[in-house]
């Protein structure tokens, strides 16, 4: 009787600090963010999910998006599935969500209120399954940039041009300084999204959603394309000469003034950051090519397979929740120049580029990407063909046949 | 009377093979059964079986990429095979006339075997890199028209490949014909250079025809090789530049997993099969059953 008192008091100094958070878990997540600008964005993410107790451990792989996704699809089938994983907004991941592989995250998209704060909210219809929601939207990439260096249009005496057809035109003056006019990785995805960028910018935004989202075959075959694939044309003569194969290798020979522009998305932003250049002073970005100021909401989202351990899947839980904080997205999207999902987050810091960027956003000028319209298949066999032609002497005509094709056989 | 005892004949030798037989049959015979019956389907990144008919073996032989990757196995194959044979046959030869250091040339012809292709692929990439590589260290001994630049070529790209991939295997042949030139009896150099015959004659119409064991196991190491060349094309040039280089085992793995069209990715394994087939059935009648006959 008296030491009853005294074993209750014992018994709770004991079970007291199983009360405690829980237990720190490991949780592997995969994604294709391998460049030095890529690379700092990527850590602001396991920064914020390291200091709530769990440990990120990170599983970069080289390569590029599509030979990135080849490992994830094959360890997702094969059974070997990551804690979570990368894909681009969109079809993707349609059929992996539809076999049951991907974890249901409604719960936490509701208790956070994803729904009022996506902008714009298409970025969540990509992963929406019979009403319920398997990704994580982290940002919103666009790939109808230009950017040109400062520095090698001064060296051959031009000034820098304001849009593409000024650009075509600067194109000789660049050769004779020694520079290659445009910059163009190997890898068959930069080809064909230089292709989709000149199509939505110089031919404008309603075509562009007629092709790839009506998959209107007599329109891609028609005379309104006929000046998009002259203007490939003249791009592939300006990119003769540039001898490499990884996106941000092509960003470097602008950063360092060898090439005088490169049409790549506004993940180049990270680059010129890390590489201490300055927007307006050290390099200029034209949205839309200068032409059709219209940018595609792409981007990045994250999808977090079924996993068999509670913990883990907890873990997995408290990583989405994060990503979509607003702290963690402004810390995010400023290193890796991408646009936040949120529409509350303030970006003061951000460079004039991503504020041109956020004015079309906020202006309602978008178009859905290729990504979020076509399937993989689909995309793959325009890689295919805009890699041909840029990399051989194809045509122009023979390659809007061809593209045609692609799209009436597209689904 | 002969019949039930002929089966149970070794049967401790039968039932311990069990396990591979299992394998071969259902592991071997029914992977590719299950391929080529979802290569008639439509099936996406899961197999699903709505059959579409030839639609997939449609589309196959229509696609540039398919093509393009035929005709490049076609050329790589057929020199990387002559070759191979040649050299490594000319290389055992030589280190066969009882030379000095002749296991330091031997390990030294084997090293590059034991690299993965990945790594072959890497390295000959750099090598042949227009600006780091032989073009440009020749050119800056001087030479400065010298060109050497095949990874960016669209038409002899494979040739790169080519060179990168005798490199890596003509050790191993080397070593087999090495191996069988050893297991030669003294009595017939012996006998060959009593009967007055030239050196080259004697390897030409006697050496070569006693050993054609060798040479046909050295066939099927290198033709197999050569069938699955998929790593050393990735590491060196990525398929580029743009589609030239393609070979039809990356595009089975690329539309496997990028193009997310399983459908197509075994129409084309399918087709592998069958030319591989093409090739070895004839063979096999008559190796195997030119002999029963005359047995």
């Amino acid at each position: 009787m008296r030491y009853k008192l005294l074993t209750a008091a014992l018994a709770a100094a004991v079970t007291l600090p199983f009360a405690a958070p829980a237990v720190a878990t490991d949780l592997e997540v995969t994604h294709w963010w391998t460049s030095g600008g890529e690379a700092a964005a990527v850590s602001e993410f396991a920064k914020a999910f390291d200091a709530t107790g769990n440990k990120w451990v990170d599983g970069a792989i080289a390569g590029g998006g599509p030979t990135a996704r080849t490992v994830f699809v094959s360890r997702i089938t094969g059974g070997d599935p990551m804690g979570a994983t990368q894909f681009n907004h969109g079809r993707q991941a349609e059929e992996l969500v539809e076999a049951g592989l991907m974890r249901d995250l409604t719960d936490i998209a509701e208790r956070d209120g994803w729904k009022n704060i996506v902008n714009p909210p298409s970025l969540l219809d990509g992963c929406t399954l019979d009403g319920k929601i398997y990704c994580a939207p982290i940002n919103i990439h666009s790939w109808q940039w230009l950017w040109l260096s400062n520095k090698a249009f001064e060296d051959a005496g031009v000034p820098v041009p304001k849009n593409w057809q000024e650009f075509v035109a600067a194109g000789p003056k660049l050769r004779e300084a020694g520079k290659i006019p445009l910059a163009l990785g190997g890898q068959p995805w930069q080809a064909a999204g230089a292709f989709q960028v000149l199509m939505v910018s110089l031919a404008g935004p309603e075509v562009f959603n007629k092709v790839h989202g009506d998959k209107d075959a007599e329109l891609a075959g028609g005379p309104e394309l006929k000046p998009v694939f002259d203007a490939a044309a003249d791009a592939r003569e300006m990119a003769r000469g540039s001898n490499v194969q990884d996106w941000n290798q092509a960003t470097n020979l602008v950063i360092t003034g060898q090439a005088g522009g490169q049409i790549m998305g506004d993940w180049a932003q990270g680059e010129f950051q890390v590489a201490g250049q300055v927007a307006g002073k050290d390099y200029t970005c034209l949205p839309g090519l200068g032409v059709h100021d219209v940018i595609a909401t792409g981007g990045d989202a994250f999808y977090f397979p079924v996993l068999k351990d509670a913990a883990q899947t907890e873990a997995q839980g408290v990583l989405a929740s994060l990503m979509l904080k607003p702290e963690v997205q402004v810390a995010f999207n400023l290193k890796k120049g991408s646009l936040p999902v949120r529409g509350d987050v303030d970006l003061d810091s951000a460079n004039d580029c991503m504020k041109k960027g956020l004015a079309i956003l906020a202006a309602g000028k978008v178009v859905p990407s290729v990504e979020q319209l076509l399937n993989q298949d689909s995309v793959t066999q325009i890689n295919d063909l805009m890699t041909e032609f840029f990399s051989g002497d194809m045509d122009p005509a023979e390659a809007q046949k061809r593209y045609a094709a692609i799209i009436s056989s597209a689904d | 009377m002969a019949r039930p005892s002929q089966l149970f004949r070794n049967l401790n030798a039968k039932i311990a093979s069990i396990p591979m037989i299992l394998t071969a049959l259902i592991v071997f015979l029914g992977g590719t059964i299950w391929t080529i019956v979802h290569s008639f389907t439509n099936s996406k990144l899961l197999p699903r079986l709505n059959f579409v008919g030839l639609d997939q073996y449609d589309r196959l032989w229509s696609t540039p990429r398919w093509l393009i990757s035929i005709e490049n196995l076609l050329i790589f194959g057929s020199l990387s095979l002559v070759f191979s044979m040649v050299i490594g046959f000319l290389l055992a030869a030589l280190l066969d006339q009882k030379i000095r250091f002749e296991d330091t040339f031997r390990t030294i012809f084997l090293y590059p075997f034991a690299l993965s292709f990945i790594v072959t692929g890497l390295v000959w990439q750099w090598l042949l890199n227009p600006d780091f590589g032989l073009q440009g260290v020749v050119r800056s001994w001087g030479w400065e028209s010298f060109t050497f630049d095949p990874l960016y070529d669209q038409d002899i790209v494979i040739y790169g490949i080519l060179i990168a991939a005798l490199w890596q295997g003509t050790g191993l042949v080397m070593c087999l014909m090495l191996a069988g030139l050893r297991g030669i009896d003294e009595d017939m150099w012996k006998a060959a250079r009593v009967d007055g015959i030239p050196m080259w004659k004697t390897y030409l119409f006697i050496v070569i025809p006693m050993m054609r064991p060798v040479f046909v196991t050295a066939l099927v190491i290198v033709a197999s090789g050569i069938v699955r060349v998929y790593d050393l094309v990735v590491a060196q040039t990525g398929g580029g530049p743009g589609i030239a280089s393609e070979v039809p085992a990356k595009y089975v793995i690329n539309m496997m997993f990028e193009a997310q069209n399983l459908g197509q990715a075994f129409a084309a394994s399918s087709m592998m099969l069958v030319t591989i087939a093409i090739i070895l059935v004839p063979w096999a009648y008559l190796e195997f059953g030119g002999r029963q006959r005359r047995g």
